[in-house]
């Protein structure tokens, strides 16, 4: 792989923030997101509150479904595969899909290995809880990052908390000495030329986006306000009760999340929001965010 | 690079509802120049010039109409300079494939969104740019439109096979590339000094 190739990947990813993407499972909810001004669409065939109720095995989605989508929609167009399921990726490239979500919300394929993403000329996001995972996966060659909330809650608590802690994580590195930095490596399992990056820099070499459990324009401000350059929304919008009301809404909470009086006004009357869960209420076995390292 | 002392007077507004607009302030200040967030037509009072960064433009074209910036901004770019890259590029022409894009119509051209193709066939390459910078510069393109019925108002600046890549016509500047991705600010200062400074 190239360094060029690289930035090309990255650099859609750059277009992307500010923004929100839409999970969508029809072209109507991916007209809908599109209208409310999503800079992007996640094609797939149940949202993450579906599939942790259907239970079973969740996989990539019928082409024909994301190629409805596709000529539906002019903005970018994402899809999920499972993770370490590379044959899924192939097919999504052959698809011409834009960005290739290597998601814990579905099954994972491969308990030890994610998708060496360097092979592929689909730029691929991936999610992470800390910033060690972060960097296996950049050094994998994923050219975006996002948090790894637990999908389908509409429970922000867990993306807060894979955020504060790779942004501390980042600050601590910063911190270290050059002759401690091999030691930080061996210690975080991460690659070392991505650990002396982050130690100089002081933040990701590739953006930082957060999703998973985002149900509300004060949750996508929160995100944003906690180092977010871009929002997932994945159930909070198509299980709220007014999903156009709430998508549009989300979509300026993403640009104006630092202006409270602002965000008071897009949050008014905008109806239920999604139900939700507690992180209680979830069998520890049933929890995506530990799918993958 | 020379900081010119012209510069200290200027404050460059980059267009801040969505897309790579830190990108675009992050090279003025490479530049020693200041640059300023524009969201609301408050800002649009306090700034020399305008930057309508890359992003998607059906999401900037409902939220600059949502802000209430769209006329305001209409207005003052009847003399302000501008530089649109990408989607800037699209909602600066005439007119665009795509019924949801509002266009300000401020360079004469026709805008075909995502005419190469999708994310896979996004690239880079290097391009001449002779009267503006005296080495290739190294240009992205991600999901990059192509401009029709390009007027003879038009000057081309580069070109990309056969397709003119960055334009100008009077004080309007625009690439369909990614100038602001790059760290390369030789088309930004190309901005600033032959444009912006030379209008005031």
């Amino acid at each position: 792989m190239t360094n060029e190739l690289f930035e090309v990947k990255t650099g859609l990813a750059e277009m992307l923030k500010g923004g929100v993407i839409m999970d969508v499972t029809t072209p109507q909810q991916a007209e809908i997101a599109e209208q409310a001004g999503a800079v992007a669409v996640m094609a797939l065939e149940r949202i993450p509150a579906d599939i942790r109720k259907d239970g079973g095995i969740a996989r990539a989605s019928d082409p024909r479904m994301i190629k409805e989508i596709q000529k539906t929609v002019s903005i970018p167009v994402m899809a999920k595969c499972r993770i370490g399921h590379f044959a899924e990726a192939q097919i999504l490239e052959a698809l011409e899909i834009d960005y290739i979500d290597e998601s814990e919300v579905l099954t994972p394929a491969d308990e030890a290995n994610h998708i060496w993403k360097h092979d592929f000329k689909t730029p691929f996001v991936c999610g992470a809880t800390n910033l060690a995972e972060a960097l296996r996966r950049i050094g994998e060659g994923a050219a975006l990052i996002r948090t790894k909330g637990e999908p389908g809650t509409g429970n922000i608590v867990e993306a807060v908390r894979h955020m504060r802690t790779i942004t501390t994580e980042m600050a601590n590195l910063s911190t270290l000495r050059t002759d401690e930095l091999m030691a930080a490596a061996k210690n975080m399992g991460a690659p070392f030329h991505l650990v002396a990056q982050v130690a100089k820099t002081g933040k990701l070499p590739v953006p930082n986006f957060s999703a998973g459990g985002i149900a509300t324009p004060a949750d996508a401000s929160l995100m944003m306000q906690l180092g977010a350059e871009t929002i997932f929304v994945g159930s909070g919008i198509f299980k709220s009760e007014d999903s156009e009301a709430m998508a549009k809404a989300i979509v300026q909470a993403a640009t104006f999340y630092d202006k409270p009086e602002k965000l008071a006004e897009i949050s008014d009357g905008l109806g239920k929001a999604m139900k939700g869960l507690d992180m209680l209420e979830i069998n520890p076995e049933d929890r995506m965010q530990d799918r993958g390292w | 690079m020379t900081v010119r002392p012209e510069y200290d007077e200027l404050t460059i507004g980059v267009v801040a509802l969505q897309g790579s607009f830190a990108k675009h302030a992050f090279a003025m200040g490479k530049l020693g120049i200041k640059s300023r967030a524009v969201r609301e037509p408050g800002d649009l009072k306090l700034i020399d010039a305008l930057i309508l960064p890359g992003g998607e433009s059906t999401t900037m074209t409902l939220l600059l109409e949502e802000e209430g910036l769209w006329e305001p901004m209409n207005e003052v770019l009847e003399t302000m300079p501008v530089f649109g890259t990408c989607a800037g590029a699209i909602l600066l022409g005439q007119q665009v494939d795509d019924e949801r894009v509002r266009c300000f119509n401020k360079i004469d051209y026709k805008a075909e969104r995502n005419a190469y193709g999708r994310q896979i066939e996004s690239f880079s390459t290097s391009l001449v740019i002779p009267s503006i910078i005296d080495h290739d510069f190294h240009a992205i393109f991600i999901r990059a439109p192509k401009f029709r019925e390009i007027k003879p108002s038009v000057m081309s600046l580069a070109v990309f096979g056969a397709d003119p890549v960055l334009m100008r016509q009077d004080n309007v500047l625009v690439a369909s590339f990614h100038p602001e991705l790059t760290e390369d600010s030789g088309i930004h200062k190309y901005f600033v000094d032959e444009i912006v400074l030379n209008s005031r």
